[in-house]
């Protein structure tokens, strides 16, 4: 079987999330191809075709790649889509924009977010917010997957040596197009691949409480989330977001500040190696997936473990 | 401007669904449900294109069991024209859910289709764009603002990266991000009005279409426990627990 991984990047840079995604890709088929779309990304598709066990590049560009929209993303797809069985795109913002209306057009039932390849027909993915795991088989002669990267290791971004090859992109469809990115410029780490997290909720109180996650995020070289909650009640930025709506999320360590743990929650953290929850209130149900949990006020806690973790950092140095 | 929203029943998302004894399905019986939230910020923004002028008119859809037509009461509370209930006994999946509401927009010709980006019971977030790829209609996905233009739909989307603003041409499908708008509670009056507003009924037979999905789910389990951690009783002893793991220090 041939598989075809569409890449996430920005033309300049690809992103981490392609590497766990043929991981994945490599589960299900013997021959993987990567798919760089774009403008100007010759570059990716070099890191690309560097990637352990990656065949070939194919390298789709075109000005109206840019920035592109799924409308002319599909198209770009659909030329190179027929020589593979399977399609594969991250679980991202990007990833399930773009890979739906590829399978409409495939007239393929896409399988979204899968965590866990079984068989070359059969996926588990998780429904009901976190709450339920399911096993699903497909009957199409082509899949098109979604895929958790945090469940699957990142293939080697080194090792390969895949040859590149130039493909044509279809023109603009003109049904839609980009106008601007607004994007929060920001030091720390990325969310989804952060070693350390630290996210607050609710009980931080407001978006200038916010400042103390923030700080212990900096002590800690951490990206940083939100709950939900935070995010409905203006604390935090949508892009911000942890859970079933927003990011999945499995870092080395995951602190929750202040938030009670729903389950909508759990669904994007509770695979972080270590959890530290740190809450008021003895019955959130987030100490029930907290490897260490400590009932305190925030506003005296997080203070005192910013000093503490900057004094050891100190010790470390000296 | 004529406004299509598709809505979808699901269990309550504040109640924990239960795996049946036979592990080949998700018990859902007697268990409350609700309208979609998504779907909900959907509906929403529709009624308030109508009114701000810039719709005439909101037509409302749901595909299922018959009591589908309770959670259409709703959104006709809310404030939509009228509805019409696909009904089937079939869990339908998103492919089909796309094929039956591609029928459904072949009749009714909307300008607009606005709905929830991902069902909060199977997360699929495939249905809008699959019904935009499958009417050859540009697509809004994520959408945290929507503002008509020019005869296109301005659409600031929530991506992982922050916010990306794009144009689409009308006809088009948006589906919605949380932060869209803050959808209404419908008022008494509304409940009481929302009995006389017609419901049209259908099927996907009457529609052209087959249900029957083309997924298998052949397993349904809990997913695995974390095991029990420990309460700590100090910031100093909770910091000697990460030093000795290894992960800060």
């Amino acid at each position: 079987m041939s598989a075809l991984v569409v890449a996430q990047h920005d033309n300049r840079r690809l992103d981490p999330v392609t590497l766990a995604t043929v991981t994945a890709a490599r589960r299900l088929a013997e021959e993987v191809d990567v798919l760089v779309a774009g403008s100007g990304a010759r570059a990716v598709a070099e890191e690309a075709a560097r990637i352990e066990g990656v065949r070939r590049v194919l390298l789709a560009e075109a000005p109206h790649l840019e920035n592109p929209v799924a409308e002319d993303l599909t198209e770009t797809v659909l030329t190179v889509a027929g020589d593979h069985e399977a399609l594969l795109a991250p679980a991202t913002t990007f990833g399930k924009n773009l890979m739906p209306r590829v399978a409409a057009r495939l007239d393929v039932a896409q399988i979204s977010d899968i965590v866990e390849v079984l068989a070359p027909d059969t996926f588990r993915r998780y429904i009901y917010a976190g709450n339920v795991l399911t096993t699903v088989r497909t009957r199409d002669g082509r899949r098109v997957l979604t895929v958790r990267t945090t469940a699957f290791d990142r293939a080697a971004a080194e090792g390969g040596a895949a040859e590149i090859v130039p493909v044509e992109a279809p023109p603009a469809t003109g049904l839609a197009r980009f106008v601007r990115r607004e994007v929060h410029a920001s030091e720390r780490p990325e969310l989804t691949s952060a070693r350390v997290v630290v996210s607050g909720g609710r009980g931080v109180g407001s978006r200038e409480n916010f400042a103390l996650i923030e700080k212990l995020a900096d002590a800690l070289g951490a990206a940083i989330g939100a709950s939900r909650a935070a995010v409905d009640a203006g604390f935090a930025p949508n892009d911000w977001q942890v859970g079933q709506t927003g990011k999945i999320v499995a870092p080395e360590l995951y602190v929750a500040v202040g938030i009670s743990g729903a389950i909508q929650h759990l669904a994007g953290m509770k695979d972080s190696k270590i959890i530290v929850a740190i809450n008021k209130d003895p019955e959130a149900p987030i100490f029930e997936v907290a490897d260490f949990g400590l009932v305190d006020d925030l506003f005296r806690a997080v203070p005192e473990l910013v000093e503490r973790i900057e004094k050891i950092k100190r010790e470390g140095a000296a | 401007m004529k406004i299509l929203v598709p809505v979808k029943r699901v269990v309550d998302p504040n109640v924990k669904v239960r795996i049946r004894a036979d592990g080949r399905g998700v018990d859902t019986t007697n268990l409350k449900m609700a309208m979609n939230p998504f779907d909900e910020i959907a509906v929403e923004e529709a009624i308030r294109m109508k009114e701000r002028g810039l719709a005439r008119e909101v037509v409302a859809v749901s595909i299922g069991e018959p009591r589908i037509q309770e959670t259409l009461r709703t959104v006709l509370a809310m404030g939509a024209d009228r509805a019409i209930a696909v009904e089937t006994e079939v869990a339908v999946q998103p492919l089909e859910a796309a094929r039956i509401l591609r029928a459904v927009v072949a009749r009714e010709e909307p300008d607009l289709v606005i709905m929830g980006k991902q069902a909060v019971d199977d997360d699929s977030n495939q249905t809008g764009q699959m019904l935009a790829a499958l009417l050859g209609w540009p697509q809004a996905t994520f959408a945290s603002r929507i503002e008509i233009v020019d005869g296109e739909a301005e659409v600031a989307r929530e991506v992982d990266e922050g916010i990306e603003v794009i144009r689409v041409r009308l006809p088009a499908v948006i589906t919605t991000d949380l932060r869209l708008n803050e959808p209404r509670y419908a008022s008494l009056p509304n409940i009481m009005k929302a009995k006389r507003k017609p419901v049209e009924r259908t099927t996907p037979a009457d529609l052209g279409v087959d249900p029957t999905p083309r997924l298998e789910y052949v397993e349904f389990a809990e997913p695995p426990k974390r095991q029990a951690g420990i309460r700590v009783e100090s910031v100093e002893e909770l910091v000697a627990k990460l030093v000795e793991k290894g992960v800060i220090g």
